[in-house]
């Protein structure tokens, strides 16, 4: 470990970890901004649900590098590229969570609100989505986490990352590189994994907090409201 | 040309079947690069999940670790331990495992923490000692949500051992990376296809192992309990 590299080449460390941040986060958000309609559509027509899942699960066991491989053509060694390859990554954990969450919703919970008089557009807004909230989130945490690492590969493909340093470091035999390619990228995803603690946090202040760290994982929370249910 | 084109023309041409580094053989290291830490991972993982799952001691730990153990990105793992170990078994077994374990760990845990308190009471008071509560009861109402766990580690093994070639070992990723730096596309998108098609024959195969395996009664509850 040769620690003065690091101050030394602190610009380009910044520069990949900004563009590793941009490709991972990017994507994570893409992938939710498509999974809330689409989930909405399922969580409200049961019947679309299994082929959307059928559809969500193939996709989800295509790699990444090679969906990026296949976009080229149309896009070419870009930003584009990774991104268009993560989002779909991304979409296929958080849709998922979307319809979870949303079904999740206890019945008299619903109903309670359409008796308060809400309409349907107002009754999902005000309660069914926040109420889905913590789930939803859950999935997001797993999307961003799992793009901002899988963006360090789209150096493969040429597009700036930080896999930079893996590879940079492996053609100079030089572990230093490599170590602080591995701590940018998991830094990186922890902290984009904790400010999504912090959101869940904020939105839903009614959540104990022991009961929130149980949570956030899609099956504890239906087991929670199963068990609460009976 | 789009990419089906070219990768068609590639898979299809013969001289691609015959002789070293054909394709036969580097499927054939591909599924050797991916057996080995899939087992590993479960060896590791179910027992832990397992354990975990049914005494509920230490869950909160473990499903937020297992998030951010998913941030450790692979080709950088398997470059680091290339640099230190060259080309040791260890060098790409390490860096699979790791991948395999999170997906195996949390639906294992998963599948045992939710099995109804009503049947892990029944299964009590039936006089069941744990090992017999956890083996006979808990396990077979998990078994759906473990095969998800494994399916979805092992559709990671398969996609991930591509890059197994970034530090010159077999596989299909060999294609790709060699056509990657020869700017030649069509062993790039060929090798590409192949590991699709290999992802696609492991869904495929473990659809075929839940029939098998899962009790009619728990199918329906394993395709809708999908978690990562």
């Amino acid at each position: 470990m040769i620690w003065s590299w690091i101050p030394q080449n602190w610009s380009l460390i910044w520069q990949l970890t900004w563009e590793n941040a941009k490709l991972g986060v990017l994507s994570a958000l893409y992938g939710l901004i498509i999974s809330l309609p689409l989930g909405i559509i399922a969580a409200r027509w049961r019947w679309v649900y299994p082929p959307t899942l059928a559809v969500v699960n193939v996709v989800y066991a295509v790699p990444s590098l090679a969906l990026w491989i296949a976009l080229i053509p149309a896009f070419g060694l870009t930003d584009t590229t990774v991104i268009i390859g993560l989002t779909a990554f991304s979409l296929c954990v958080i849709l998922p969570n979307v319809v979870e969450g949303l079904r999740a919703v206890p019945a008299p919970v619903r109903q309670a609100a359409t008796a308060m008089g809400y309409g349907a557009t107002r009754r999902l807004v005000m309660v069914e989505l926040p109420l889905a909230a913590p789930v939803i989130i859950g999935g997001l945490r797993v999307g961003v986490v799992a793009s901002i690492s899988l963006a360090s590969l789209g150096q493969l493909i040429g597009v700036s990352s930080l896999g930079y340093l893996f590879i940079d470091g492996l053609q100079r035999s030089f572990p230093t590189e490599i170590y602080v390619g591995l701590v940018c990228v998991i830094v990186l995803a922890v902290i984009c994994d904790l400010l999504l603690v912090g959101v869940r946090r904020v939105l839903t202040p009614w959540q104990p907090r022991r009961q929130v760290a149980l949570a956030q994982w899609p099956g504890l929370q239906r087991v929670a409201l199963r068990r609460g249910a009976a | 040309m789009s990419f089906f084109s070219y990768a068609w023309d590639w898979v299809t041409t013969s001289a691609n079947w015959q002789g070293s580094d054909s394709i036969p053989q580097q499927i054939i290291a591909h599924l050797g690069y991916t057996v080995l830490p899939l087992l590993i991972a479960a060896l590791i993982g179910i027992p832990l999940g397992v354990a975990i799952g049914h005494t509920g001691r230490g869950a909160v730990l473990v499903v937020n670790l297992a998030n951010a153990w998913r941030a450790i990105p692979t080709l950088g793992l398997l470059i680091l331990l290339a640099v230190y170990l060259g080309f040791s078994i260890l060098t790409w077994l390490i860096p699979l495992v790791v991948l395999a374990i999170p997906p195996i760990i949390i639906n294992a845990y998963e599948g045992v923490a939710g099995v109804d308190p009503d049947v892990k009471d029944a299964a009590k008071g039936m006089g069941m000692t744990p090992w017999q509560q956890v083996t006979r009861v808990e396990l077979p109402i998990a078994l759906p949500l473990l095969l998800v766990g494994l399916r979805t580690a092992t559709i990671f093994v398969v996609a991930t051992a591509t890059i197994a070639a970034y530090i010159g070992l077999g596989g299909l990723g060999r294609f790709i990376i060699d056509g990657l730096a020869s700017n030649d596309y069509g062993p790039v998108a060929g090798g590409a296809l192949l590991v699709v098609l290999l992802a696609v024959l492991v869904l495929a195969l473990f659809a075929v192992l839940n029939r098998l395996v899962v009790p009619v009664g728990l199918r329906k509850q394993a395709e809708l309990g999908r978690t990562e």
